[in-house]
């Protein structure tokens, strides 16, 4: 077992009573690593919680710096961090909640050429990144390497998340074929976005990181779980994996990485 | 030992308050294998009200609570 010393044993007290957690459970968490994909509204949620919980290696990328518009929802980000590369800004939060904690940072956009590199050392994913490219290559490196992760996506009053373990359950592709074109699904700079539903979704993705991690309960695999916040009507949309899956069928068709049409490292 | 009952590991969490009299109670029983006992001192009131429900809550089994000279209580506790 873990020597805890008596100022770990009170910060975590709250998840060793829980039975389901314990001891053990802790543990995990402080041997665990998450990479965390985006700085922003949902990157803010999930790296103050999973941080506050003990993820003992957190791994954070984000190619940006902090801009004035992005504190109406980006949590993690003060007003004093205007002009600070948005990595940078997050890391000195979570060591200020908690520093027990290693943190990387990765101060870079995730291209087909750097992105399995970056995610192989790590044992789950949280993708709260704002395109799609960006996404399908998370899924698609994530499907290759093995490794579990959180997707997560936000806009005005909407928000939608799903949990993928490849191998196991449908990955976005399964379900998501293909991005849809350039500028068919505005962004949260072009639509706006109701600040508090990033705290909504971020924080539904940091407690399946957690639940991952602890081993506890059902992921939202095989589920798409998503929520219109002004009639906070949330849904579940049972999800399967699909044999043709051109990443994880029967014979995928993707084998290697390539970044989408509208390059990832462009945007 | 102020049981007769002979126990494996004993932790004293006189004058420590709830709830981390059952934090330091978990980590000690976490030390321990399935079936053997641990000997837990808990202040009377909230303590010996609480901290034995918790952790029968968790499937272990209280072998037996008696209260000392000083009012503190003895509870021997066997792991799941």
């Amino acid at each position: 077992m873990m020597d805890f010393t008596e100022e770990q044993l009170e910060r975590y007290s709250r998840h060793i009573l829980l039975e389901e957690v314990g001891v053990e459970g802790q543990e995990k968490l402080l041997s665990a690593k998450v990479l965390i994909v985006g700085a922003g509204g949902l990157g803010a949620p999930v790296s103050l919680y999973l941080a506050a919980a003990g993820v003992g290696t957190i791994g954070i990328v984000d190619n940006d710096v902090v801009d004035l518009s992005n504190l109406q929802r980006q949590v993690v980000h003060f007003h004093k961090d205007i002009n600070v590369a948005k990595v940078e800004s997050a890391k000195e939060k979570m060591l200020a909640i908690n520093p027990d904690l290693v943190v990387k940072t990765y101060k870079k956009y995730l291209c087909a050429d750097n992105i399995r590199e970056i995610i192989k050392d790590y044992d789950f994913v949280v993708e709260g990144t704002d395109n799609f490219p960006a996404k399908f290559l998370i899924n698609d490196a994530c499907v290759m390497e093995g490794i579990p992760f959180s997707h997560g996506g936000i806009l005005r009053f909407d928000g939608q998340a799903m949990t993928v373990v490849p191998g196991e359950s449908s990955c976005y592709r399964c379900t998501f074929r293909n991005p849809p074109p350039p500028d068919a699904v505005p962004t949260c700079s072009q639509a706006g976005v109701l600040g508090a539903i990033a705290g909504m979704l971020g924080t539904i993705q940091a407690t399946e990181a957690l639940k991952y991690i602890i081993g506890v309960g059902d992921l939202l695999t095989d589920t798409l779980l998503s929520f219109d916040a002004k009639k906070m009507h949330f849904r579940k949309v049972k999800l399967q994996r699909q044999d043709d899956c051109p990443i994880c069928g029967k014979n995928p068709t993707i084998t290697e990485l390539v970044d989408a049409e509208q390059a990832v490292c462009s945007i | 030992m102020a049981q007769s009952r002979k126990s494996d590991a004993v932790r004293n969490c006189r004058g420590v308050g709830c709830p981390m009299n059952l934090v330091y109670t978990k980590v000690e029983l976490a030390k321990l294998e399935s079936g053997q006992v641990l000997e837990v001192i808990l202040d009377d009131g909230p303590p010996i009200n609480n901290v034995p429900g918790s952790l029968e809550r968790e499937k272990h089994i209280i072998l037996g609570k008696e209260q000392l000279a000083d009012g503190a209580w003895s509870i021997l506790v066997k792991k799941a």
